[in-house]
């Protein structure tokens, strides 16, 4: 076994905490209670000034950053902005990231159990909206005692949390950067996210989104949702960069049988998924996609959405991410203008898509890591 | 931490005493970002800068200023008339693609605008290139021709021209030596030994446009 890499957080435990205090959701339905899972990463000054919240995306989950094993094959999905000397600092901050509600990485879920008919909740788990995930997120900081964030952190739809933080809660966050983000989806966003869905409800093993009663899982529709979405992560480029027309087996001249490697890619990432994913959750996840939309109760005014906020805020998107695109960002970043907010927008050239803001690109780290320096200054550490 | 530099460059001290007590600013190449960090503290202004250097941008970020990566040449529209108190747009007027458009947005975006600029009718440019028959280059315009930013440069007297033509008021205008201070020689001529001007624009009263 080699040793773990010196700029990562190592070895992580992920900790658990059930509330017993209800939580009314925004759908209209309370979960009496409701139980998170997540990770901490560095430690609480003091003061307790120096804590960063991170949230996830659709497919995300609480491990951020490090490892479980000394044998994992890979650490958490944001090891390349977490850690020792990286844009989140672990040296100076105390990073908290957790598993949403209605995730199925251990926090309270549709595959949990319903304690009013000892089912999984399944399809009867409520709706879930970003907002919720922010009440519920309030919760985890009050039970850390984290009176307010440093800065709440997220890409894609990790930054429409962040967004909400500032605009639901705005004394608890001071700065909030919200990475590859729209301040809403876009028809044909919901178009990519209406593919999915249907996918996984024709498969014959949803039953309803009761499979776990009939012991099956609808892992077909499944890894062809991820197959849709994953392409909408990747730009043209960086598909052909990866991939170009390389043939991963048959031969071209009996088209019948050939496969080329883009494919056969697609097919590991949808199978993988598929088999770590939950359907029902997934489903829920790209809900709250749809529904995120902070300009709708202020008239589709984003500015005065952002009229309440405090937060100063960074926003970075990718040029080649067609997903959110950089024009979204500059929606925001001109809303927050108009609503006389501090602001700072940077676009990265880059050809890997929407998922870019998972990599460690040079120019992304750096202004990334400039910021967190600037939070990480006010908060005297 | 002092995001802000305790003494301006000249010429940007000159301007910030122009900018009132928490004003909206919009700073057009605002670069690393020194007049906004001076205003932010000093003026307790709101302030934006547009800048496209991605080093200045990191520098700017770095230490508290606003600043949004943007093309001064093609993103202004993006902002609402009357939407700030005052733009300016420092050293940056001859690197623009389309001068006498970003000037008139100036002045769209704000009531009022600052703007300052290198004088190409400054007498060493006059002599260098009546003398040597070759492009000025100097510490001032440090480029070769061929390889410049500087795809617009004018003198003091065209600008006063355009500004006549595109009927923007000259509010007030400041003039510099190299090492941007000011003196009564200059004053006097000062297309001929100004080396930088400072100029305050307005819109001019009157019919055909709003003010």
């Amino acid at each position: 076994m080699t040793a773990l890499p010196s700029d990562s957080v190592g070895i992580v435990v992920p900790q658990q905490v059930a509330f017993d205090t209800p939580l009314p959701l925004t759908c209209g339905a309370v979960l009496d209670r409701h139980e998170l899972v997540y990770e901490t990463y560095g430690s609480l000054n003091a003061e307790r000034s120096n804590a960063v919240l991170v949230c996830h995306a659709l497919s995300g989950h609480h491990h951020a950053a490090g490892y479980h094993h000394e044998s994992d094959r890979k650490p958490g999905w944001w090891e390349a902005c977490i850690g020792p000397g990286k844009p989140m600092d672990t040296n100076r901050f105390f990073i908290v990231s957790l598993n949403n509600l209605g995730g199925c990485h251990g926090s309270t879920g549709p595959s949990s159990i319903n304690p009013g008919t000892g089912q999984a909740f399944g399809p009867d788990f409520p709706a879930i909206t970003v907002r919720d995930w922010v009440r519920s997120q309030a919760m985890l900081a009050d039970h850390l005692g984290i009176e307010q964030w440093a800065a709440v952190v997220g890409g894609s739809l990790g930054g429409m949390q962040a967004l909400q933080w500032s605009i639901d809660l705005p004394e608890r966050v001071r700065h909030v950067v919200a990475i590859a983000c729209a301040p809403r989806l876009s028809a044909q966003n919901i178009a990519f996210n209406e593919i999915a869905r249907q996918a996984i409800y024709s498969d014959p093993n949803f039953h309803g989104g009761r499979y776990a009663e009939h012991g099956v899982a609808p892992t077909q529709g499944l890894m062809l949702a991820r197959m849709v979405g994953h392409v909408t992560y990747q730009s043209d480029d960086g598909l052909r960069q990866k991939f170009g027309r390389e043939v991963a087996s048959g031969d071209l001249e009996f088209a019948r049988d050939v496969q080329f490697q883009v494919e056969s890619y697609l097919h590991y990432q949808g199978r993988s998924f598929s088999q770590r994913f939950d359907a029902n959750t997934y489903l829920l996840m790209t809900r709250a996609l749809d529904y995120f939309d902070p300009a709708q109760e202020h008239g589709d005014d984003l500015a005065a959405a952002f009229a309440r906020s405090k937060a100063s805020y960074l926003l970075v998107s990718f040029t080649t991410d067609w997903r959110f695109s950089s024009e979204r960002s500059r929606e925001m970043v001109d809303a927050l203008v108009r609503a006389r907010r501090n602001v700072s927008h940077v676009d990265i050239d880059a050809p890997y898509g929407h998922d870019a803001f998972l990599l460690p690109i040079q120019r992304y780290t750096d202004v990334f890591g400039a910021y967190m320096d600037r939070v990480a200054s006010e908060a005297s550490v | 931490m002092n995001p802000a530099p305790a003494t301006l460059r000249e010429d940007l001290r000159l301007i910030a005493e122009l900018v009132p007590e928490g004003a909206r600013v919009l700073d057009l190449g605002c670069g690393t970002g020194d007049l906004l960090a001076w205003l932010q503290q000093h003026r307790q202004v709101n302030g934006y800068g547009l800048e496209i250097d991605h080093d200045k941008i990191t520098a700017c970020i770095a230490r508290g200023v606003n600043v949004i990566e943007r093309n001064i040449d093609e993103d202004l529209s993006d902002y609402d008339t009357d939407s700030f108190d005052l733009v300016v747009m420092t050293e940056t007027l001859q690197a623009v693609r389309h001068p006498a458009k970003v000037l008139d947005e100036m002045l769209r975006i704000a009531p009022e605008g600052i703007v300052t600029f290198p004088n190409f009718g400054h007498w060493r440019c006059r002599l260098h290139l009546a003398t040597r028959g070759r492009m000025p280059v100097s510490s001032h315009l440090p480029h070769s021709w061929y390889d410049t930013p500087n795809i617009h440069l004018c003198t003091f007297a065209d600008f006063e021209a355009l500004c006549a033509e595109r009927g923007l008021r000259i509010t007030r205008r400041l003039v510099v030596d190299e090492s941007y201070r000011p003196n009564n020689v200059i004053n006097r001529w000062s297309n001929l030994f100004g080396s930088i001007a400072i100029y305050g624009l307005a819109r001019a009263a009157g019919p055909g446009r709003s003010s």
